[in-house]
């Protein structure tokens, strides 16, 4: 156990850390999560992936031949760090670079491979995730967009839902129902859908926060070339998998949560209580270090796992719990502010007197919608202990 | 950056786990329950295998190891709920007389235990139930050139088969607590056997009239040996909850009700679930506070603070939903259960409370 850096990886760290500071947009994106509407901001969000990746700081370990650098999960993990340390804004081609791309590297073709994975990294294809439908959410299988095969190509008709950044998405990884006949894990397959194909609308849903951050995405006999089927034909559900596999990682991503946490610390040392800060209040006090104990396990929790990954060791059941731990933890940290506010808490973050620059109310709403993305707490914890503990089925 | 158990360590604690797999089953843990708490046959075989001078410089005839393999032993004592004074004496009395860089007045003892012909124990609460320095009341007062300690230390483990005892004291000269070491035969010991609830554990007062001791030299010493115990019992806790969760999960899988095992029904599985989900982030909690009380890093204490809490605090609230998820079987004193319960509530009150150690989280962290 050493959990030093070597020398090369400090330096690497600094050369990003500056990198950072310099380039850093400051302004039009926020660190705080907002609403993406218009043209214009997701032309900025595109050039700062794009100067991103030129400097070399996206998708590191990913293969040369697709555009990464083939480097140890060390070096994208100190990027991770420095980027949240710097306030960096998130990447506009996220889905793309944390879910679709390391699915591809497992199950894409070649042609797959070098046609999409390139373009993921220079955000000139952003990508969206075709999963939930109005009558499968917990119950992702039993979806029933269906897609017919006609000649060498996939009709597509059905309804998505839910899907996160359809708005501005160039094309979507998409589950559909290729064998109707078959047991309803046997008969999905996984394609990938360009969104500007004839028959394809998208309905923008308001969220609880007041944004419109996900959307409905009809299809009406939408046709997609047939070699857009990753992996064979009714095996889509393994690939399905593997993708929220990555998800999952990436929602409950330990990173953010310390930065928060301190964030939370801050705000609870300008709070007055009975004259004195909050954080002297014996109760609050013991809460705040009961969510620091939390934060500080996950993050070595995440170093722990890295060390797996970088020793080859296949991730056991102490990965699947990365996503319900994470997610209830970030939407604790911010409810915990909220309380922290008293009735404060009650203004939103567009009133000028709101504590912290409105984040809270934002984060706190916003957080509680990735307990549910990418499967709820619930599922996670069936999850948990059907495959981790082998408890049996209930289904 | 290598966050993980080497091989060696990995070895140490797999073997361990066979070991007290095949000679520290319930059956032979139910009967040191029925005695006196001490598997003399199994403590032959450990010293065998250099269990207890694991932490003893090699000056003395130890390993010369560190906290995080100890944690590896322990996290195995717990998971076999192994009686007697393993943990008290190889981990924790063992580890307060490390803390003295000369072999005065504690290589005799470090020898000794390193040789399995010594049990050591720790003495530090008087009669408040708390570790907290201000509740600490021990007089120590020098006469001539020996000391002299007064007072009652309550729940002392292992005190009637110890050799020596390192107990907590102060003079009233100075708010610094210090440690003293007391022979089991000094005049002015009285020691009374208590009845405890973690028959897997014994424990005992300690009546302490003019009895002498031999001062540890150096400062801050009770700040650390706060730490060692802290994480010893955090290393315990692990094991313990390891194997409750196990417990619970197999019976889960055989027991049926509504012509289903109950295990397939989700209020069980969430309970499980809630469990793993806690306990293996806090595993990787506990090897970094091994890790850097080891390396001698300065966030040391202030993990190993957390760690404690965070373990107890599970292991007490899941060790609870175990016997839950048994139902009526898990409450007789005929199923194994009970037996982790119980020192589920031995780990979370020993060497201070998990709100103890939280306060001491926000104090180190400057809240």
């Amino acid at each position: 156990m050493d959990l030093n850096f070597t020398s090369e990886e400090e330096a690497f760290r600094q050369k990003v850390r500056a990198f950072l500071e310099e380039n850093v947009p400051r302004s039009g994106l926020s660190d705080t999560r907002e609403g993406r509407e218009d043209k214009e901001w997701l032309g900025r969000a595109k050039a700062w992936q794009r100067k991103l990746n030129e400097a070399g700081y996206v998708a590191l370990a990913w293969p040369k031949e697709y555009g990464g650098q083939a480097m140890d999960p060390v070096r994208q993990s100190i990027v991770n760090d420095e980027m949240v340390r710097a306030r960096a804004p998130y990447l506009i081609g996220g889905s793309g670079l944390g879910m679709l791309g390391p699915t591809l590297i497992s199950w894409g073709t070649e042609e797959q491979k070098k046609r999409y994975l390139p373009k993921i990294l220079t955000a000139e294809e952003i990508w969206c995730q075709g999963y939930s439908e109005p009558g499968s959410g917990s119950d992702l299988a039993s979806l029933k967009t269906r897609a017919e095969i006609v000649g060498d190509e996939f009709i597509v008709n059905g309804q998505k839902v839910w899907t996160s950044g359809a708005q501005h998405a160039d094309m979507m990884f998409c589950l559909v129902r290729t064998d109707p006949e078959a047991p309803k894990h046997r008969g999905i397959s996984y394609i990938l859908i360009a969104m500007h194909t004839p028959g394809i609308t998208v309905r923008p849903l308001v969220q609880m926060t007041g944004d419109r951050g996900f959307n409905e995405v009809f299809f009406d006999n939408v046709h997609v070339p047939r070699k857009n089927l990753v992996a064979k034909l009714n095996e889509g559900w393994i690939v399905a998998n593997a993708t929220l596999f990555h998800e999952r990682n990436m929602l409950g991503s330990a990173s953010g949560s310390e930065q928060r946490f301190h964030r939370l610390l801050a705000l609870a040392k300008t709070i007055e209580r009975g004259g004195q800060p909050l954080t002297k209040d014996p109760v609050f006090r013991q809460r705040l270090v009961e969510l620091e104990i939390k934060v500080q396990a996950m993050r070595l929790h995440a170093l722990r796992q890295l060390t797996d990954q970088i020793r080859g060791k296949h991730p056991g059941i102490e990965s699947m719990v990365n996503k319900l731990v994470g997610t209830e933890l970030n939407h604790d940290l911010a409810t915990a502010a909220m309380e922290a506010m008293g009735d404060d808490s009650m203004l939103a973050r567009e009133d000028e007197k709101a504590l912290d620059r409105g984040y809270w109310p934002y984060e706190w709403m916003f957080s509680l919608g990735l307990v549910i993305g990418g499967g709820t707490s619930h599922i996670q914890k069936n999850i948990i202990a059907e495959r981790g503990l082998k408890m049996p089925k209930s289904r | 950056m290598d966050f993980g158990l080497s091989e060696e360590q990995q070895q140490l604690k797999d073997s361990a786990r066979a070991l007290l797999t095949h000679e520290c089953p319930t059956t032979e843990v139910r009967k040191v329950m029925a005695s006196d708490g001490y598997p003399r046959a199994l403590y032959e075989q450990v010293a065998k295998l250099g269990w207890n001078g694991l932490i003893v410089p090699e000056q003395f005839g130890g390993a010369g190891l560190g906290m995080l393999e100890m944690a590896m032993l322990l996290e195995e004592g717990g998971y076999a709920a192994m009686p007697g004074p393993f943990l008290f004496s190889s981990a924790i009395a063992t580890g307060a007389l490390k803390l003295v860089r000369s072999s005065e007045p504690t290589g005799k003892w470090l020898k000794a235990i390193a040789e399995g012909k010594a049990i050591g124990t720790v003495a530090i609460n008087d009669r408040t139930g708390s570790i907290d320095p201000r509740d600490l009341t021990t007089i120590a007062t020098k006469n001539g050139e020996a000391l002299r300690i007064n007072g009652v230390k309550s729940n002392v483990p292992y005190a009637e088969i110890a050799d020596f005892i390192v107990v907590v004291a102060r003079d009233l000269s100075s708010p610094e607590l210090w440690l003293g070491v007391v022979e089991k035969n000094a005049p002015g010991v009285t020691i009374k056997p208590r009845k405890n609830l973690d028959l897997t554990r014994r424990i005992a007062s300690v009546e302490l009239e003019g009895a002498s001791a031999v001062r540890l030299p150096g400062e801050g010493l009770y700040a650390k040996l706060v730490d060692i115990g802290a994480l010893a019992i955090a290393a315990d806790s692990l094991g313990g909850m390891e194997r409750a969760l196990e417990m619970a999960v197999e019976y889960s899988k055989v027991r049926e009700q509504f012509g289903k095992p109950i295990g397939s029904f989700q209020a069980l599985k969430h309970a499980a679930a809630e469990i793993v989900s806690e306990l293996e982030p806090a595993r990787s909690l506990l090897w970094y506070a091994a890790y850097a009380f080891d390396a001698g890093l300065p966030d040391a204490s202030r993990y190993i603070a957390m760690a404690k809490a965070r373990l107890c605090d599970i292991y007490a609230r899941g060790s609870d939903r175990a016997v839950l998820m048994h139902g009526g079987i898990g409450f007789t004193w005929e199923h194994d259960m009970h037996i982790w319960f119980k020192r589920a509530r031995f780990n979370e009150s020993y060497f201070g409370s998990p709100a103890f150690h939280r306060e001491r989280v926000a104090a180190l962290g400057g809240y």
